[in-house]
């Protein structure tokens, strides 16, 4: 059962601002989907490795070949927040 | 001896090393060579965390962790892959980072080090791979900043992380360890520890067998040791006064030596770690045959054959194999005719005694010159020629120059701006060793001017012969050799 706590600390982890109207309404809803995904609990899973990828792919990489980058004024197009080629962003902390 | 931790100290590292030889990012082609380019030009949308844009592994640098991970001595894993670590900083444009979590592709390795009472083993937890985050610069300082300006080059480069068991039982073991850890990854190519930010440590320490305390993102190895003797300190004066220590992180501040608590956030770290979606798991166990048939020959192997195959003295060889440019130096200069165990002394004692005096770290090696750059300015370079050595002890050994000259070529070439060889040195500056004759000629005049003194040694004053010595190499400008002099005054006087 997830609790308005953890709709609460959900929101902070994701940094989202959530009213107290959303906070019930979310907790609602995710504990219907949680209920929804708890019908698979019915399986037998116990010695079926957990299934994380549904093509069986592996070892797909790339050579060390260096491949040109973006240039600094496309890299900063989006953004109003620039000075001296670097994004400016507010303190954190 | 048995060392017996009599403060019950535990140090256990994390060390974050950037694979920086590789010449692109761990998942983009964009070049890893960013160190002195203007912010943000080594950036693509997948470093950049742009939506849609899909990361695809960098095989050198699994290979990289894989021979990292064998030099370690650790399990090399079946099947290995990467998660999400997720949480929000400006330097991390994704909002997660690519890491590894429950299926490092290192465990349980181990480092021999030199330990408070001799070979120390320093166990290995894990070692896993991850991406860089890119880099803050705060505007103004860091309390009054009101911003921070990003450069995201750094953003994606790959990451070797290193967690150790807490076996380290003083902060001289703790610097020890990088020190050897550094040495071993330099062997294996895989490293260049010059370059800014290469290698990050954070540092946990308890005392009594107590409660840890982190201690984050220290950037030197001189900065670990210092963090940690006065974190030691401060935990055993909490203690002295009847307080408790708290499990925390604290930071160090380098510039005064000291740790401070970092503000504890409101809410404890949730990472929500899942498996990365982008990126299929790897089984590449069977390239581990390959990768260690390619493995190169390690610090302690080295050591063992300098010994055996040139004759030279444990400390020589310890010395000579710390840095694997300077090995292969050693072995250049014994390769064309030098004397190994006279190469060694010139080599290990004054040459590296030398370079550690002007704060010059071996930069490179190129089978005929070794280079440096000055630690605190990159810009300052400088290097010496095998062939300059080789003709150095050469001329030493045929007993043409006395110690005290050679000394003073090494010291030329490395301050000298003129590119000069040992010979031209000692011609120009008339280092020669002086010929018998002008050795007795001022040993004679020494003793024709110096009456008190002959007159305190004939007595019984040892010292004085030292202080005779001493006029005899003053008027020869230290051409002569003193122990020659010095039994010319003793035959003189004495008969």
């Amino acid at each position: 059962m997830i609790t308005k706590e953890d709709v609460e600390h959900i929101g902070w982890l994701a940094r989202i601002e959530i009213s107290e109207q959303e906070t019930v309404e979310y907790m609602e809803k995710l504990n219907s989907v949680l209920e929804y995904f708890g019908q698979l609990d019915e399986l037998e899973t116990e010695d079926v490795p957990p299934t994380y990828h549904v093509a069986e792919v592996f070892n797909v990489f790339r050579e060390d070949v260096v491949e040109e980058s973006l240039p600094q004024e496309t890299v900063l197009a989006n953004t109003e927040n620039k000075q001296d080629g670097a994004f400016r962003s507010p303190k954190i902390g | 001896m048995v060392y017996e931790n009599p403060d019950g100290i535990r140090i256990g590292l994390e060390i974050h090393v950037q694979l920086n030889k590789l010449k692109t990012k761990m998942f983009c082609g964009c070049s890893s060579d960013y160190h002195n380019s203007a912010p943000n030009t080594h950036t693509c949308p997948v470093c950049l965390g742009l939506p849609g844009a899909l990361p695809v592994l960098n095989r050198k640098a699994v290979e990289a962790a894989i021979k990292v991970g064998l030099a370690l001595e650790g399990e090399i894993a079946e099947e290995t892959q990467f998660h999400r670590k997720n949480y929000f900083y400006p330097d991390l444009p994704k909002g997660f980072q690519v890491t590894q979590y429950d299926y490092p592709i290192v465990s349980k390795g181990k480092v021999v080090i030199e330990g408070e009472d001799g070979e120390h083993v320093v166990g290995i937890t894990r070692a896993h791979m991850e991406e860089d985050p890119g880099k803050l610069v705060h505007i103004g300082s860091i309390e009054k900043s009101k911003g921070v300006l990003i450069d995201y080059n750094r953003s994606g480069m790959p990451l070797i992380e290193t967690v150790t068991e807490p076996d380290m039982r003083s902060p001289k073991e703790a610097r020890r360890f990088l020190d050897k850890f550094r040495n071993i990854l330099e062997y294996l190519d895989v490293f260049d520890g010059n370059l800014e930010g290469a290698m990050r440590v954070d540092a946990n320490v308890s005392v009594y067998w107590g409660t840890r305390v982190e201690i984050k993102n220290i950037s030197s190895h001189k900065g670990v040791e210092r963090a940690l003797l006065y974190e030691i300190m401060r935990q055993k004066n909490v203690i002295r006064r009847g307080g408790k220590i708290t499990q925390e992180t604290r930071h160090f501040d380098e510039g005064r030596g000291v740790t401070l608590s970092m503000r504890t956030k409101e809410e404890a770290e949730d990472y929500r770690y899942f498996r990365e979606p982008d990126l299929m798991p790897m089984r590449v166990s069977d390239w581990v045959p390959g990768i260690r048939e390619t493995l190169p020959e390690l610090p302690d192997a080295k050591r063992s054959r300098f010994i055996e195959q040139y004759g030279i003295t444990d400390m020589h060889a310890r010395s000579l194999t710390s840095k694997i440019m300077l090995a292969d130096f050693y072995e250049g200069v014994c390769a064309k005719g030098a004397d190994p165990k006279t190469a060694a002394t010139w080599t290990a004692d004054v040459f590296l005694g030398e370079l550690n005096y002007r704060d010059l770290a071996i930069s490179s090696y190129d089978g005929e010159t070794i280079g440096f750059i000055h630690a605190k300015d990159p810009q300052v370079e400088n290097s010496f020629k095998v062939s300059d050595m080789v003709e150095l002890v050469k001329l030493f050994s045929e007993g043409k120059v006395s110690d005290r000259a050679a000394v003073e070529v090494i010291r030329s070439i490395l301050d000298g701006t003129e590119e000069k060889t040992p010979l031209q040195i000692i011609e120009e500056k008339g280092l020669f060793k002086a010929e018998d004759d002008l050795v007795t000629k001022a040993v004679s005049e020494t003793i024709a001017e110096n009456a008190a003194a002959v007159q305190d040694y004939l007595g019984g004053a040892e010292k004085s012969l030292n202080f005779l010595v001493g006029q005899v190499m003053k008027k020869t400008k230290g051409t002569a050799d003193a122990k020659t002099a010095r039994e010319l005054i003793i035959k003189e006087l004495k008969g």
